[in-house]
């Protein structure tokens, strides 16, 4: 019997009230970045010696900016951007609108999140970066504000899954098109990464800091923190990778390769991203040495696909680049769509990536990890992957989903492409600066421009981080004025029509091996075999130790 | 199709470089004698001053050229802040916290470890050159964190 294949809902077109339920998910996503970036700067430069905190007259301390900074920017404008995108994409795909009253819940989840984490950290009382390490105390507003966030992440996937549902119905024996399979399957990830943090704050952190539970073990906390922690990169780059994967071969006239390995890849990405939150925590007393060992064998193997999605997404770029002309072994990357912003931006991304994933490899090298490991290296490393493949992605898909979504043509397209140049520029200087640092001993997450003691070596890593920090907030700064201007001004003609869906070269097969990949709940269940093998051990012989009251020292 | 013959070889060549990694580690870990900090006991964070070995934090000598090095550290400092070790001494950290969270990275060297209110962090390490290393606190601590620091002197 051969099924229909290939799905494609065109002329498909959201209901108003969806479209502006999306367009709000965005501008909680942009404004989230804007925070970020504000103290992003007096980062920087505090690592160049230069305080200019004193001009901030909100912020009590360092901290409390480096707060804001990574809930607002890891947090927030990821899974804020990620509960529009991901919907959206979806429904695109399957050719159906959204669940409204659901869209509406998962906004309002993440607006009230955000207040009460705000009114906490603008009070200077959850001053505790955003990895909320025990015992380090926040008030309950902070705990509770973050956990709706986490709500709103459930939402919004519970919402694809009920569209993905509706559709089932509707096309038995169809397999899911490709853009709603890749996007539902990031999110089904992250739903069952997430059941650590939720345990963490709802079980742990939230009734103790209301008062309910009087110690808690620091320990176990860091590992539950890590039991999603590591799986939340993931949750934070695969939305760039729908899009590297499923629009952007669009956007440069090229093709998907492979459906198959497109769906295998994320397959892989479900089955692998969790067990291995222990390579965060090689340096930490408790946890024996071949639990660790453990999780550094299934860390190498999330490399795995990350390795595959370079070559997939390399090949459809070069289809691309030929059909646009281009000739010989490179001279496609010219033909390359280099004056679209939207493009650019992701490309940068990509390129950037292969410095962050080189050094993500590092990191998780086991023994290696102890020259690193806490030094000004890591946010080196992390700003070349969620600082840069998320973040340009996140800017790039804006350049054509903010003029989708508001109907508005963007504004000042050229300015755009430079925009994410001067960005990456910034961002490579600056990642050299934080990387030298690092293998020079230089403490990351430390108030460097007043802090006691200095090392070899970090007066110029420091000078390259300022510098480079001072071009990026540069970049960003043009990017939020290119956003509201859009709003503003731009043209009500010309905005794109449609979400940019590709085509693909080897389409899915209607029978045999591959069409058991559709099956979501089967990899779900393999997936949680997975993380019962990495973390039942410890789970089963860890002594629970309770002994931390909370303190305040911020 | 020639996609993939070139998707084949680079998936191999991938896969292949992530085992040959993993063999390297598996030396410095098995063959070298590189290893993390695992289990060294529980204790309480609010009496740790008073139970042996913290009782007693400082440097002293276990064997012809083994020394433990015993550092407790709390908000903001290293108890004791200098530590004096001769060239060539094998050296086992025993540290703990007695509050929050604390880093404790001797510069220059692999000594990088957590120290975790409740755990006991051990760790050992050979210093084979006279010096001077800088010890960073480098998990944040609260506001005084970037005043945390010590000092290993090797003789």
């Amino acid at each position: 019997m051969s099924a229909p294949v290939v799905f494609d809902p065109t002329g498909f077109a959201f209901p108003a009230n969806q479209r502006r339920a999306l367009q709000w998910a965005m501008v909680i996503a942009i404004v989230a970045m804007f925070a970020g970036v504000a103290h992003g700067l007096a980062q920087a430069l505090s690592y160049a010696g230069i305080d200019i905190l004193q001009y901030f007259p909100g912020l009590r301390s360092y901290y409390q900016g480096l707060t804001v900074h990574g809930v607002a920017q890891a947090l927030i404008l990821t899974f804020a951007f990620s509960n529009g995108f991901l919907p959206m994409v979806t429904a695109r795909a399957l050719g159906r609108p959204l669940n409204t009253p659901l869209l509406h819940a998962t906004f309002w989840a993440m607006a009230v999140g955000c207040g009460l984490a705000g009114y906490a950290l603008m009070t200077n009382q959850a001053s505790v970066l955003y990895t909320s390490y025990s015992p380090l105390q926040a008030h309950w507003t902070y705990y509770l504000g973050l956990a709706l966030v986490v709500v709103s992440t459930w939402l919004a996937s519970a919402n694809m899954f009920l569209t993905l549902r509706a559709w089932r119905r509707e096309h038995p024996g169809t397999r899911i098109p490709l853009l709603a399979y890749i996007a539902i399957l990031s999110y089904a990830m992250w739903d069952l990464a997430s059941i650590g943090i939720a345990v963490l704050f709802l079980g742990f952190l939230l009734p103790w800091s209301i008062g309910w539970l009087p110690k808690v073990d620091p320990l176990f906390n860091r590992v539950l923190f890590w039991f999603t922690g590591h799986a939340i990169v993931y949750a934070w780059l695969l939305p760039a990778y729908v899009s590297w994967y499923a629009l952007i071969p669009k956007q440069v006239g090229g093709k998907i390769i492979s459906d198959r390995l497109t769906r295998a890849v994320f397959v892989l990405f479900l089955l692998l991203s969790i067990p291995t939150g222990f390579h965060h925590q090689y340096a930490d007393p408790g946890i024996a040495e071949r639990y660790k060992a453990f999780q550094a064998v299934l860390t190498f193997g999330v490399f795995f696909p990350s390795i595959a999605t370079a070559f997939s997404v390399m090949a459809s770029l070069e289809i691309g680049g030929r059909a646009r002309g281009g000739t010989g072994l490179l001279g496609w990357i010219r033909k390359l769509p280099w004056g679209d912003p939207s493009v650019v931006a992701q490309l940068l991304a990509m390129l950037t990536f292969v410095l962050g994933g080189f050094t993500g490899l590092i990191n998780a090298s086991f023994t290696m990890n102890q020259v690193v490991h806490n030094t000004a290296w890591m946010p080196g490393h992390f700003h070349m992957t969620v600082g840069s493949a998320v973040l340009l992605s996140i800017i790039g898909v804006s350049y054509w989903a903010v003029p989708y979504l508001t109907g508005r043509r963007l504004w000042a397209p050229k300015l755009a492409v430079a925009q994410s140049w001067i960005y990456t520029v910034g961002l490579m200087i600056f990642a050299r600066g934080l990387i030298s640092g690092g293998l020079q001993g230089m403490p990351r997450r430390t108030f460097i421009a007043q802090a006691t003691y200095t090392g070899e070596g970090w007066g110029l890593a420091g000078a390259l981080t300022g510098i480079g920090g001072s071009i990026m907030t540069a970049g960003m700064l043009l990017f939020f004025l290119i956003m509201i201007m859009t709003r503003l001004v731009g043209k009500r003609d010309g905005a794109p029509k449609d979400i940019p869906v590709s085509e693909t070269l080897t389409p899915p097969s209607p029978s045999g091996w591959d069409a058991r990949l559709d099956r979501i709940g089967f990899w779900v269940v393999m997936a949680i075999v997975l993380i019962l093998l990495a973390y039942g051990p410890f789970f089963l012989t860890y002594h629970l130790n309770l002994v931390s009251p909370g303190f305040r020292l911020y | 199709m020639r996609v993939h013959v070139y998707e084949k070889a680079f998936l191999s060549v991938g896969g292949a470089l992530l085992v040959v990694f993993l063999g390297v580690l598996s030396y410095t870990s098995l063959a070298m004698g590189i290893h993390l900090p695992g289990h060294a006991g529980q204790i309480d964070p609010a009496t740790a001053r008073s139970q042996p070995p913290f009782d007693q934090p400082g440097v002293r000598q276990t064997g012809p050229n083994t020394y433990e090095a015993v550092v407790l550290a709390s908000a903001w400092q290293f108890v004791p802040s200098e530590l004096r070790v001769p060239r060539g001494a094998t050296v086992t950290f025993v540290a703990t916290s007695t509050d929050v969270l604390h880093g404790f990275e001797v510069a220059g060297t692999r000594v990088n470890v957590m120290l975790i209110p409740g755990q006991i962090t051990r760790l050992t390490y050979t210093f084979r050159e006279p010096g001077e290393h800088l010890i960073v606190c480098h998990e944040y601590c609260g506001a005084g964190h970037h005043i945390m620091s010590g000092k290993v002197i090797v003789e």
